[in-house]
């Protein structure tokens, strides 16, 4: 069997892993920086397409076709996300269906804009084996609907991979410490990433990992916090600066990244500063590691409900858990531990790296399938009940939530009317009476029936959720045992001939010429080193001697002509050249700004006193 | 193939959860579609159900109450999809007493609930949950138990016990699941699936 890699595709960053054959560990595959994490962010310049760092670097500068965290649109409507568009900088059109994303002049689909992510970790898994790689399992969070599921499937193919199976994050990130760490037990595992939260229990026996229950939202998640500080932040600028910012595209990305950035620096600091220089202000404010508590803590407790959910479903109690892991970056911050901890009356663990366990786990499934490890198997549930609409809008639940799959449910259709050839079925996902509160999957048609008087005709349905589970629905007439034709109009989703228009225009279109995308990655390491140098010879000209800072002039203008050329070398040289020119300026000027802070802790200190 | 001889197990119903376990994960290492990827697509369609009439198979078994909802069920020759087996049915000596949870109930939507009302509402659920608790017990303990016992010209009479007690089982949970509802304690998106 040829080689499956592992793929965690998350809301804020993006990894690939594979199983080391000699030591049957996992091990996540660097990009050629030496980065594990590729941010999962693409930018469509007028160059050509950019992905993870390249695309990140131009957050600001281009916020308008800059997309990131694009996992919060996939499989839905823009109903659904229309809330929280106004966060969003890029434009996402009001649509029928699965959501569009307006870049440039053209339209793109969350699955496509998650392909591109998805074809940068092929291409260096590719370059790491030195072969083509074809198959991936891509790993969801467990509460993810079908719909979200078949798009993040949808991706994968648009990729150019062969996706072998769809896999909850919790429970991958359960093999990994399987594997690892944990033998035997029941395990709750907190997953809080970037935007959305899973909690699942299992039960770890034998080599099997048996999901007992999971629960979640698939809105929430760190993406959230910021946005909590941000809002904060934005009050806070207008009651000092008399200026409100929340219109500015560019000023709100700056504000997002200042306080995704304070945010994880809280996580290890009791305090910090965030300074951002605006048009005209900079904006300095201090922020305690308390204020980030009391701005996120309604949504750090909106956790816990899920959580007793879950275990309430598993029939069991928090005492009943032996483990609590938690994966995801948000679960580094501290009031995140110590509410989980509360919870369970257990300290959490997190031996292996949050960012890093579910590509483990993906990869360690991915092996599985691949027939390397034949001692573990994952029975994993569906998270959501899924049934049909009946008379009066009332949903007929088929297949509880928390049903081990695969799974299947057989239902048998017939006729209303004389002589009626088709029969139409709503399929919902959702714990609500009312087909309307739940998620609407697909409508089903099925045709091609013989007419008959009403009632005659008998149609056994097979409702079956597959090892990924994803929905699959066959028709059988039984009178004369063939498959009934079913045309399947998914709620929120592409068509087989949407994915395969997609898969043609991604290799003109995201396939951006390599020769190009280094030219701008280079062009925009020296924009960044220009800005810097430039910042520092203003703040820290006088800590060097006029023969020092001739030279850095001299580099500068010299990067500043290079950037000019379409030469890649030459900007690479002249940026390196500046760098070094000017590493003994940046290590006075941290010396300086060290004791600088030395300092002011220490009139802070006085102050209290 | 019914659920108890996927498991290689006769019709009764005293079974070793901790042993159908075992057999649960023995049997998923066979048939389960992870260890059959490179198999032909119709082997793989064929494993696909196997594993699926497998996990359906100890859904229905591991616990004793569903268990019982199964056999009687299978014994009634009926579809072997989920849903309720028998009609809530009140018990006798309760009737009067649901007369004035009704009321209560009827208050309740029509404009809110006194501290007093509350109160005695709570108290009822509180019994009912006992009730409740007590037909499970007996669910699978001396009904289970006759059940296993009973020669075949006995079955019918101990199936017709588990329908009364199902019946009953499933109209307390319906009438606690409303005072739940009255007293604003259930959780929005987490009903009990009372249907089912």
């Amino acid at each position: 069997m040829s080689r499956i890699v592992g793929i965690d595709l998350g809301t804020t960053n993006s990894l690939v892993a594979y199983v080391d054959e000699k030591t049957g560990l996992p091990r996540v595959i660097p990009d050629r920086d030496g980065q594990a994490l590729l941010p999962s962010i693409v930018s469509f310049a007028s160059e050509g397409v950019l992905v993870g760092a390249a695309a990140r670097r131009q957050l600001v500068r281009r916020p308008d076709t800059t997309v990131y965290s694009v996992k919060r649109l996939m499989g839905r409507g823009y109903e659904d996300v229309k809330d929280e568009l106004c966060y969003f900088p890029f434009k996402v059109l009001p649509c029928e269906g699965i959501v569009k994303i307006q870049v440039r002049d053209r339209e793109v689909t969350p699955p496509e804009v998650s392909a591109i992510v998805l074809k940068s970790l092929k291409e260096r898994a590719e370059v790491h084996f030195g072969e083509p790689i074809e198959k991936a399992v891509i790993t969801v969070p467990a509460y993810f609907n079908d719909s979200q599921r078949q798009a993040t499937k949808d991706a994968g193919r648009i990729a150019g991979l062969d996706v072998v199976r769809i896999v909850n994050e919790p429970t991958a990130a359960s093999l990994a410490y399987g594997l690892q760490k944990i033998r035997e037990g029941v395990i709750a595992v907190y997953d809080l990433g970037g935007g959305t939260f899973d909690i699942s229990i299992l039960r770890v026996k034998d080599g099997v990992f048996e999901v007992l229950a999971t629960n979640g939202n698939t809105h929430l998640g760190g993406d959230d916090f910021d946005r909590e500080i941000v809002l904060w932040l934005l009050e806070d600028i207008r009651q000092k600066h008399d200026v409100y910012l929340g219109r500015d595209p560019e000023a709100m990305q700056e504000l997002r990244l200042a306080a995704e950035a304070a945010k994880i620096r809280l996580s290890f600091d009791e305090r910090t500063v965030l300074t951002i220089p605006f048009d005209g202000f900079t904006y300095r404010r201090e922020i305690t590691r308390g204020e980030l508590e009391q701005l996120i803590a309604r949504l750090v407790d909106s956790t816990l409900r899920p959580c007793r959910m879950a275990l309430a479903d598993a029939g069991l109690a928090p005492t009943d858990i032996d483990e609590v892991v938690l994966v995801g970056g948000s679960t580094r911050i501290p009031v995140v531990r110590r509410r989980v901890g509360e919870l369970f009356g257990k300290t959490p663990h997190s031996q292996l790296n949050p960012d890093e366990v579910v590509a483990l786990g993906a990869a360690v499934q991915a092996h599985i399938l691949a027939g390397g490890i034949t001692d573990m198997l994952l029975l994993d549930v569906t998270p959501l009940s899924l049934g049909i609409e009946t008379l009066g809008g009332i949903v007929s639940v088929l297949i509880a939530r928390n049903t081990t799959i695969p799974t299947n449910a057989r239902e048998m259709f017939t006729t209303s009317v004389d002589g009626q050839r088709t029969v139409d079925m709503h399929v919902v996902q959702g714990e609500r009476e009312l087909a309307k509160d739940c998620r609407s999957l697909a409508r089903f048609e099925l045709s091609g029936i013989d007419p008959m008087p009403a009632g005659m005709p008998k149609i056994e349905v097979v409702f079956l959720i597959d090892a990924n589970g994803i929905l699959q629905v066959t028709a059988t007439e039984q009178r004369t045992g063939k498959a009934s034709a079913i045309e399947v109009k998914p709620t929120y989703g592409l068509s087989d001939a949407d994915v395969e228009r997609m898969v043609e225009e991604s290799f003109t279109f995201a396939e951006a010429d390599v020769e190009a995308r280094l030219l701008i990655e280079a062009r925009n390491e020296a924009d960044t080193v220009i800005t810097h140098v430039e910042r520092a010879l203003g703040q820290g000209a006088k800590l060097v001697g006029a023969e020092e800072r001739a030279a850095i002039e001299t580099g500068l203008e010299a990067l500043r002509r290079a950037r000019g050329s379409s030469d890649r070398e030459l900007i690479r040289e002249a940026t390196t050249a500046l760098n070094h020119a000017t590493e003994h300026l940046a290590e006075l000027m941290m010396d300086a700004a060290l004791k600088g802070a030395l300092a002011s802790r220490r009139a802070d200190e006085i102050m209290e006193k | 193939m019914d659920h108890f001889e996927v498991f290689g197990l006769p019709r009764r119903l005293g079974i070793d959860v901790a042993q159908l376990q075992r057999k649960f994960y023995e049997l998923s290492r066979q048939s389960h579609p992870d260890f059959h990827q490179a198999a032909a697509p119709e082997r793989q369609a064929e494993i696909l159900e196997a594993s699926a009439r497998l996990n359906a198979a100890y859904r229905a078994l591991r616990d004793p109450v569903a268990r019982i909802e199964y056999l009687v069920r299978l014994e009634e020759g009926r579809d072997t999809k989920e849903g309720a087996v028998v009609k809530p049915k009140a018990p006798p000596e309760l009737l009067e007493e649901m007369f004035e949870i009704q009321e209560a109930l009827q208050d309740a939507r029509a404009g809110g609930l006194d501290a007093a009302s509350r109160e005695t509402l709570v108290g009822q659920r509180d019994r009912l949950m006992g009730r409740y608790r007590d037909e499970e017990a007996r669910l699978r303990g001396p009904l289970s138990e006759a059940w296993d016992r009973a020669s075949a010209s006995e079955r019918a009479a101990a199936l017709d016990a588990f329908k009364d007690a199902l019946a009953t089982r499933a109209y307390l949970r319906t009438v606690i699941d409303d005072i739940d509802e009255a007293l604003g304690e259930v959780e929005e998106g987490h009903v009990s699936h009372r249907r089912h």
